[in-house]
């Protein structure tokens, strides 16, 4: 209620979704297998990721969640199988800045204001020619979507739990990423925070086209943001299922309340418990 | 303009709570400086009272009248003592960070000169002094070095750590941004270094001063340290006290100005 740096769902204008390429894929996995030393992580993962699909990534802690975002952002190897992100592996995808990743933690650099810190990705390479793509939004009206106009000279430190994860959405967006990859980016924040995050990356979301693989703990927030659930089983991390949402778009909070949205809700819960 | 007088007038809660926040400014700052204003005055009752011969203890007013009468000699002492200090300043701790670097990039010069750096820390700076005049000479060097020394050790151990004090996720990030080691250490490793640095350079504001007076004590005509000795031996107590004040108001100087600098450069 009031409270200024929020904005307001009024603000959350619905945009006419911009044209996306039926059927193509943006990453694909194919037997993958991730282990740490004799423990496995992931067993055999095979998935295609449908390009500009908003999938949600739910399962018990330990099956891999976090696993397969690393496995795809290329911080940690596939001991078997292959890994592909729009054709190119995962490594020709994270030098050519094909994805971005949001961490749970904010993970800004503390002596950069809000507005150098959405510039980081365009300074790193810069000095060695390397060709960083810019996207058609600046760092500033980056911060400005994300609703943190005229705060772009803020320390992180004077900025809410909140501010702070929406900057570094911002950041993950200033090199006009194909794929965003989002671990629990909301996990750390209160509920209120969080409903309006989850509208604020909807509308990023229609309005950029961008694909978005985004874990989470949480049944609604996985209902509510996916197109696509994709329920992973623990020991060994596989896929149990990939369920698709058939809710109308652009999602409303109030679609919370209807029976459609319980009812996926009640078969996610039942599916979390054999998995 | 109107409007601006009108909220300073309609408030006056405010005006209350800025009086009792410069009642507890004032009560901050009085306190402590009472205490030691008490504990001069009972030093200068005690020693009149007791009849303390002068180049035992001399009493406060005949301090703060050396301090007055003899001001040119001790600034022309001051000097040189600065001098010594900030150049240890500058060398000792430009060669900690240098090496903490050396240290944090790799392992194996960690390894082989680490153990060595604890060594020359165990050793007391005063039983090291005559060994470096020796080698070094009476001249200005020897105490620079002494100064450099003994603001080296506390600089590398904090320099190590700060650069070492990332967080994973920050170095991940710096991994889907392809960045290269060097950008690495310029736009992430050294600047979370830096309020590791300023507490290590807060210690070494002070321990400098006592380096080069220490250097001065085994062999120097000029400087705080030489006037120590010099009025000790001729019992000038009044002298001495006053030179120990101008020592401890350079260690102040320097303490402050590295302060000032801390927090303009860490804002975070």
């Amino acid at each position: 209620m009031g409270d200024p740096d929020m904005p307001s769902t009024a603000q959350l204008h619905p945009v006419p979704p911009v044209d996306r390429p039926a059927g193509a894929i943006a990453a694909s996995l194919t037997e993958a297998t991730v282990r740490f030393g004799a423990f496995t992580a992931i067993d055999g993962l095979s998935v295609d990721i449908e390009e500009g699909a908003f999938y949600t990534i739910l399962g018990p802690s330990g099956c891999g969640k976090s696993t397969m975002l690393r496995l795809v952002s290329d911080l940690i190897p596939a001991a078997s199988g292959e890994v592909s992100i729009f054709g190119k592996s995962t490594e020709q995808a994270r030098l050519a800045r094909e994805f971005a990743f949001v961490f749970q933690d904010a993970t800004l650099l503390p002596w950069r204001s809000a507005l150098k810190n959405v510039e980081l990705p365009l300074e790193i390479g810069r000095r060695r020619g390397i060709d960083i793509p810019v996207g058609d939004k600046t760092p500033r009206e980056l911060l400005k979507l994300v609703g943190l106009e005229g705060r772009e000279e803020a320390l992180p430190h004077e900025l809410s739990g909140g501010m702070r994860q929406r900057v570094a959405i911002a950041r993950a967006l200033v090199c006009q990423p194909k794929l965003l990859l989002m671990d629990e980016p909301f996990g750390a924040l209160d509920e209120m925070t969080r409903d309006h995050l989850n509208l604020q990356l909807l509308k990023i979301w229609e309005e950029t086209g961008v694909t978005i693989l985004f874990v989470t703990h949480s049944i609604p927030e996985a209902v509510f943001l996916g197109q696509k659930v994709m329920m992973l089983q623990s020991h060994p991390g596989r896929l149990r299922e990939v369920v698709e949402i058939d809710l109308p778009s652009p999602r409303t909070i109030d679609m919370r309340d209807t029976q459609d949205f319980t009812r996926y809700s009640a078969y996610l819960r039942k599916l979390l418990e054999t998995c | 303009m109107a409007a601006l007088e009108n909220i300073h007038a309609a408030d006056p809660a405010v005006d209350i709570e800025r009086a009792a926040a410069r009642r507890q400014k004032m009560i901050a700052i009085g306190v402590p400086l009472g205490t030691a204003a008490g504990l001069i005055l009972l030093w200068q009752v005690g020693v009149r009272l007791f009849a303390v011969p002068t180049y035992i203890a001399p009493a406060p007013s005949d301090v703060a009248y050396t301090l007055v009468d003899k001001f040119p000699i001790l600034l022309a002492n001051f000097w040189p003592t600065l001098f010594e200090s900030l150049l240890g300043f500058f060398v000792g701790n430009i060669a900690a960070v240098l090496i903490a670097v050396a240290f944090v990039h790799n392992r194996m010069v960690e390894r082989a000169f680490f153990p060595i750096a604890v060594f020359v820390n165990t050793i007391p700076i005063l039983a090291i002094a005559p060994i470096l005049v020796l080698i070094f000479g009476p001249g200005l060097t020897a105490k620079v070095v002494i100064a450099a020394l003994i603001c080296f050790f506390p600089t590398l151990v904090n320099m190590v750590r700060g650069l070492q004090a990332v967080s994973p996720q920050a170095l991940e990030l710096a991994r889907i941004l392809s960045a290269s080691k060097s950008e690495i250490f310029w736009k992430i490793r050294l600047p979370s270094s830096l309020p590791f640095l300023f507490s290590a350079l807060k210690i070494a504001a002070t321990t400098c001063v006592i380096g080069a007076i220490v250097g001065e004590w085994v062999g120097a005509d000029m400087g705080l340290g030489a006037l120590i000795i010099d009025a000790t031996f001729n019992f000038n107590s009044p002298l001495l006290y006053a030179t120990v004040f101008m020592s401890s108001g350079l260690s102040v100087l320097l303490f402050a100005t590295v302060s000032i600098v801390e927090r303009m450069v860490v804002r975070w």
